[in-house]
């Protein structure tokens, strides 16, 4: 399957010990924001994958060490950030200003 | 072919909401985007249980094709609009399957889902039903379809384009990052593929491309007009994208979706893979 399974919930079932693991919220003016649209970008700038925000503005990435740019879209504006990732758990947050 | 042919915008849906003789139709892997919201009048296709048959991997037959078509009321003289999620990855796949089937009138909605909700146009949650028809079904169109076999006599002599990230193509990843690293025994690539990841032909809201720019990207990866092409991906569905590009909006004659694509070549034996950039 190529499509994103559901955003956010339980790590259960995920081997952190092999994989790298992107994941946070999109957050404006204190509240989460749903249905995003987030990218991930590789060192190059290259488009990797993108995932639709959960009801709690969840998104999460399985992704390999390394630096990547996580990109949020949406009707009420954009954000970006650079994450250098780990294997196991990166946790981090996108807010639009 | 021409790009007013097979695809619409956002506006252009609006205007023809409703229209007999149009269908609209979505098609997502996430099914429950549809319903919490979709352009009103459209149905739903669900591009695993609607469009795969449950045992063997392969396509729902021409038969279960017809019967599908039937029960969601459409007929074989509709114009049926896709559009969907995944920057219309899905639904570009069910456009090269209606095709295969010989529908004779499909568009693509640009942008899909994605422009629809970036540009908080309006969605709908009723349900939708349609009167059945007779839908029939032709006989599947290989000409459109490769298989593994092909693939393999393609290596060094037809253009194989891989449209994966280039950290797939690499072998660094064996899955879109949205999904657990798994699939395929082996990563890498197919010897002789270039690499144009599909979204090298879109733009940040999911429309595609110009037709100038999109010549200009696969002339540059050095794709050779004067061959046959054969696009792959991961489970076929992204080289849909590239499939609609190269042969319904730049208008290449020979261009083939091989929906094996890396999960069954990455697990044939005895074929040689390709690493590296």
């Amino acid at each position: 399957m190529c499509g994103a399974p559901a955003q956010g919930g339980t790590l259960a079932g995920i081997d952190l010990t092999t994989q790298t693991v992107i994941q946070g919220s999109v957050w404006h003016d204190g509240t989460p924001v749903a249905g995003a649209y987030v990218r991930l970008l590789d060192a190059t700038d290259e488009f990797t994958a993108e995932v639709v925000t959960s009801p709690e503005g969840e998104f999460r990435f399985f992704a390999a060490p390394g630096t990547w740019t996580l990109r949020s879209l949406s009707p009420i504006g954009r954000a970006e950030r650079s994450v250098a990732a780990d294997v196991g758990l990166n946790e981090t947050t996108l807010a639009i200003a | 072919m021409s790009r007013n042919d097979v695809l619409v915008t956002a506006d252009w849906a609006t205007e023809h909401l409703g229209q007999p003789g149009i269908v609209l139709v979505e098609v997502d892997e996430d099914t429950s985007a549809y319903d919490k919201g979709h352009i009103e009048g459209a149905v739903k296709l669900d591009w695993k249980t609607d469009l795969q048959d449950p045992e063997a991997r392969d396509f729902v037959d021409r038969e279960g094709f017809s019967a599908l078509l039937s029960a969601k009321g459409i007929s074989n003289d509709d114009t049926v609009v896709l559009y969907g999620g995944n920057n219309n990855w899905f639904a570009a796949y069910a456009y090269w399957y209606f095709k295969v089937y010989g529908h004779r009138d499909v568009k693509l909605i640009d942008g899909g889902r994605k422009k629809w909700e970036l540009d908080s146009r309006p969605l709908s949650s009723d349900v939708v039903e349609r009167p059945t028809t007779q839908y029939s079904a032709a006989e599947p169109d290989v000409s459109i379809r490769a298989f593994r076999d092909e693939v393999v006599a393609a290596i060094g002599t037809t253009n194989l384009v891989d449209v994966r990230s280039p950290d797939e193509f690499a072998g660094k990843l064996t899955a879109p990052a949205h999904l657990p690293q798994e699939g395929a025994q082996r990563a890498g690539h197919i010897p002789s593929a270039v690499n144009v990841p599909w979204s090298k032909a879109a733009n940040e809201d999911g429309t595609f491309k110009s037709d100038e720019e999109l010549a200009k990207l696969y002339a540059e990866a050095g794709l050779d007009e004067g061959k046959d092409t054969i696009a792959y991906c991961r489970i076929g569905e992204r080289s849909s994208h590239t499939w609609f590009v190269l042969r319904e909006l730049l208008g290449h004659e020979n261009v083939k979706n091989y929906d094996g694509s890396w999960t069954e070549y990455g697990s044939l034996v005895g074929v040689p893979i390709a690493k590296g950039a």
